[in-house]
């Protein structure tokens, strides 16, 4: 009688291995590489669609939206042609590292972030807007204040995108190669075991999967209810 | 600091046939006035008069669809905004009550290192410091509504445009806002202000205008409005009977 899947996670949570460990934490390190950079690009981008007035915004808009459902083996697949050694940035020889998994699940992630944010700000906006403008703020000099003010929001923003870039597999499987000890992933391994047909090591490491996104999350609240308490 | 405007005025500010008109409907019409340096006006009028409109048109928030807005003071071409604007519903940021006077004063173009003497000396003037650093959004609407005064008095205006500074507050609130206005036109700034208080209209005016369905009705110095109202909607008005 083989083990159950919940014993099989606990078992390999108590021994943690090195294999295990490795997994993990390159899980860890390429999404939360990826949520930063996408942060970094899209928060800003954000607010100034929120914000900015130029033809074709509209236009922008939608499609940005319409990304926000862009399928992460697509989003695996433009990041592929990029980097393969044919494609346009194939010299830099990124295809199967992490670096090329951290791209991949930035781009799918960006549309969320930017929509998401777009959101937020146009909301705030609409109640800052008479205020700010009496006190002499352009719409551009009024993103950072409104990036700053939505802080607790925006961090709601993050975490849909970290959710979907620690869930994705498509992406990463495409642009890392799944390769043992370089660029295997949760959502890669758990794939992988599943074809092989070890049902109860694919389950126990989707239990650790679940575990470590229920941990972010409410580190990701308990930080924000705290900060929200000290500055209202 | 007041002291210092005389020749330096922006004041007076003219008005002259202005006009709004928005979606089809006519919110201000044919509005004319003056605001001379130091003066104090209050514009009364009903519900919907166009009260509030016509306080954000003059501090530059809407673009009239007619006639002139000109600050005529000497100081009046040297590019710094020197009007600031209570609003009905004061809008805090998110931040504590001292960030939201130095973000003031950074909009206002202030150095960095000025900024937060000059936050915490607005505070201390009107009995806020001890608000500093608490969130200015879990502040009581009084205190919100202090802090708002004191933020737009921290820009060293030289007009304060005040749109019904103390309609949602209780007595005691009302006369500490009373008392802040008071202090501040003593210091020479000049004072545009709505309200629906006849009693404050009163005790604050020089001069009133009397606004109803967007024109001037009645323009006159606040002794002769209150005593001898001379048209028929400013007597139903001062007698309490609700005009539209
Ligand atoms: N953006 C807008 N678009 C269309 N109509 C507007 C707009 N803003 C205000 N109005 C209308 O203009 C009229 C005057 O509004 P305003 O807010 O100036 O009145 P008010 O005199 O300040 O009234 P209150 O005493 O209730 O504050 C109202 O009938 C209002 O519905
Ligand atoms: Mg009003």
């Amino acid at each position: 009688m083989e083990a159950g899947p919940f014993a099989t996670a606990f078992h390999l949570l108590a021994t943690f291995d090195a294999t295990l460990a490795q997994i993990v934490g390159l899980s860890l390190r390429v999404t939360i590489s990826a949520v930063a950079l996408a942060a970094l690009i899209g928060l800003p981008l954000g607010a100034a669609l929120a914000l900015a007035r130029f033809p074709g915004r509209a236009a922008v808009i939608v499609l940005v939206n319409a990304l926000m459902g862009l399928p992460p083996v697509v989003a695996g697949l433009v990041v592929y042609l990029l980097l393969s050694r044919s494609g346009p940035l194939g010299s830099l020889g990124l295809l199967f590292t992490p670096t090329a998994m951290i791209v991949a699940q930035t781009a799918l992630i960006l549309p969320i972030v930017i929509s998401l944010t777009r959101q937020v700000i146009e909301d705030l906006w609409a109640e800052y807007e008479e205020q700010l403008r009496s006190l002499g703020s352009s719409r551009m000099r009024a993103i950072p204040t409104l990036l700053l003010d939505a802080r607790f929001a925006l961090t709601t923003v993050l975490l849909a995108g970290l959710g979907r870039a620690i869930a994705e597999v498509g992406a990463v499987l495409i642009v890392g190669g799944n390769i043992a000890g370089h660029t295997r992933t949760m959502t890669t391994a758990i794939a992988l075991e599943t074809s092989r047909g070890d049902l109860a090591l694919a389950l126990a490491l989707g239990i650790i999967l679940v575990g470590l996104t229920i941990l972010l999350n409410g580190a990701a609240f308990a930080a924000s209810r705290i900060g929200r308490r000290m500055t209202g | 600091m007041s002291a210092m405007h005389g020749s330096h005025s922006i004041l007076p500010l003219r008005v002259r046939g202005l006009g709004l008109t928005l979606d089809g409907a006519r919110l201000i019409n044919d509005v004319s006035f003056d605001i001379p340096p130091r003066s104090r006006t209050v514009v009364i009028g009903p519900n919907g008069a166009g009260k509030s409109l016509l306080l954000r048109l003059c501090h530059g928030l809407l673009a009239p669809s007619e006639g002139d807005i000109s600050w005529s003071g000497p100081a009046a071409s040297d590019g710094r905004k020197r009007h600031a604007m209570v609003f009905q519903r004061p809008v805090m940021l998110r931040r504590s009550a001292l960030a939201n006077l130095t973000h003031a004063l950074a909009l206002a173009g202030l150095p960095l290192r000025e900024r937060n003497a000059r936050a915490e000396a607005a505070l201390e003037r009107f009995g806020l410091g001890a608000l500093a650093h608490r969130p200015a959004r879990v502040l009581s609407g009084g205190e919100q509504q202090r802090l708002a005064i004191a933020r737009a008095w921290a820009l060293r205006p030289e007009l304060l445009f005040l749109d019904e500074p103390t309609s949602a507050l209780d007595p005691a609130a009302t006369r500490a806002i009373e008392a802040m206005i008071a202090t501040i036109h003593a210091e020479g700034v000049a004072i545009v202000m709505t309200t629906h208080d006849l009693g404050q209209a009163r005790r604050h005016a020089d001069e009133v205008l009397f606004l109803h369905r967007g024109r001037i009705v009645e323009r006159s110095p606040a002794y002769a409005f209150f005593e001898r109202p001379a048209t028929p909607e400013a007597r139903a008005f001062v007698a309490g009977e609700l005009v539209w």
